[in-house]
């Protein structure tokens, strides 16, 4: 049965965004955080299929998805170096592209949004480039606090032969190449994989990300994964 | 780090458009070039590699104050990261012809708060000088609307809704700036430029101001006006 939420203010992470009218959500707002190859992907399509045949609207949104500059992000990475701060302030520019489009629109008629992935990746990118943590938080202070947030943990050494497997190789930024981490192309990947994991191991409990073992078969996690969310959606009736 | 001792200078000018900064900050370029020192400038909203990504969604129009101020937040990162910080260390003299108080001025006039756009820019250096030319609104619009030029859709601040007709809606968006440049004359130490006098005035101000940043034996030199085109004393 389709349930009957009433409206609750959205909150956000800092000011906020103040010239928005309506403010309230009548949806929610659940994230999967994870690294490439922690199965976020599926695990999201099982999620929208579940949650579906249960009567809810659900919208998928993701970083890099938004028909504005989207496709330029991937374009511009290749063609000529970024700064740091140039890089996060593009991608932060595309996240409030998709939150103020999409996200915020989409909670406001009642949908549960899936979020594959949210500002945590982004902040944790920058983070390990040497970006202050503070200036990362405010930066993203017109950001909606998710009502659910997961974080797919898959240990690094796993993670390089789920991607290998999948891909064939592996994504640039993803291996973190543009840090200089190692010559040795695993180990840099490794590297960088670990770097992004202690962010989020930092940002767990002020962010209230919660912690879910992905290195288990796809079907467990989602079994994991089903039970917190449906026990959630359950709780606002 | 101890800061370097060779570290160049940074000098801005703002104001709104039509109020002669543009030509006033073109003099000192070549003032301070004609001296043999090294010059950097830099404009507003100017990065290549920014623009081709964005100009898609610029003439879209659809895009919201958070992430319109977040795409100049990203040209000027570009600008600042690839040029403004390095030439600064480098003991370049930088000039830019707007700085972040452009954005605080356009973005607060949009909805975003100062505080948080205050935030995002907090990575960028105070200026050594920051040059604010004073204008009347009327007087500057009425430079740049005499020839009734085409005025692009976020220039008009048509996304504001204040009205229907371009040219009355640039004419209220301005004069929103101006107030929200006059709330930072003092916190942010502008050094107010009359922007009616003469243009060799002005200029004047300007340079007697920069002299202060030049090497002692430029400063005789730059006096004399033995530069090309040093002030007149």
């Amino acid at each position: 049965m389709t349930q009957q939420i009433t409206p609750r203010p959205l909150r956000f992470y800092g000011e906020g965004i103040s010239y928005l009218k309506r403010l309230e959500s009548k949806g929610s707002l659940i994230v999967i955080e994870g690294p490439d190859g922690s199965g976020r992907s599926s695990q999201i399509d099982l999620i929208t299929s579940h949650l579906e045949a249960a009567g809810h609207a659900v919208l998928t949104t993701g970083l890099k998805r938004s028909e504005l500059i989207g496709a330029g992000i991937l374009e511009a990475k290749h063609k000529l170096p970024l700064g740091k701060k140039t890089l996060a302030l593009f991608y932060a520019a595309d996240f409030a592209d998709q939150l103020e489009h999409k996200i915020i629109p989409a909670l406001h008629a009642g949908y549960v949004v899936l979020a594959d992935r949210y500002i945590y990746t982004l902040m944790a990118r920058s983070s390990v480039r040497g970006i202050g943590r503070a200036w990362s938080h405010d930066l993203f202070g017109f950001a909606i606090e998710p009502d659910l947030v997961f974080y797919l943990d898959v240990p690094p050494e796993e993670l390089f032969h789920r991607v290998f497997q999948k891909y064939g190789s592996l994504d640039y930024y993803e291996a973190g190449a543009d840090m200089g981490l190692s010559d040795d192309l695993f180990e840099s990947f490794v590297l960088y994989q670990r770097g992004i994991a202690k962010e989020f191991k930092l940002m767990e409990s002020k962010y209230g990300i919660v912690r879910i073992d992905g290195g288990r078969a796809i079907p467990d996690v989602n079994t994991d994964l089903q039970r917190r969310i449906d026990d959630y959606l359950a709780s606002l009736r | 780090m101890a800061r370097n001792p060779h570290r160049g200078k940074l000098i801005v000018v703002e104001g709104i458009d039509g109020s002669g900064k543009s030509t006033q900050l073109h003099l000192l370029d070549k003032w301070l070039r004609s001296l043999s020192l090294n010059v950097f400038f830099t404009e507003w909203n100017s990065s290549d590699v920014v623009k081709e990504i964005t100009s898609k969604g610029k003439k879209k129009a659809l895009l919201t104050p958070t992430t319109f101020s977040l795409l100049h937040a990203t040209d000027f990162a570009d600008r600042y990261e690839r040029n403004i910080s390095p030439l600064l260390e480098a003991g370049y003299f930088v000039l830019a012809d707007r700085y972040i108080y452009t954005a605080l001025a356009r973005d607060v006039v949009r909805g975003c708060t100062s505080a948080w756009v205050r935030k995002v820019y907090s990575f960028a250096e105070t200026p050594d000088v920051t040059f604010y030319f004073r204008v009347p609104p009327d007087i500057a619009m009425d430079r740049i609307l005499e020839g009734r030029p085409k005025l692009k859709y976020y220039e008009a601040g048509m996304d504001l809704n204040l009205s229907n007709d371009e040219y009355e809606s640039y004419r209220i968006f301005q004069a929103r700036i101006v107030e929200q440049y006059e709330a930072m004359v003092q916190k942010d130490r502008f050094a107010v430029i009359n922007g009616t006098l003469d243009i060799e005035e002005q200029q004047d101000v300007m340079r007697k101001r920069v002299l202060k940043f030049l090497p002692s034996n430029l400063k005789a030199l730059a006096y004399s006006g033995r530069g090309t085109g040093g002030p007149a004393v």
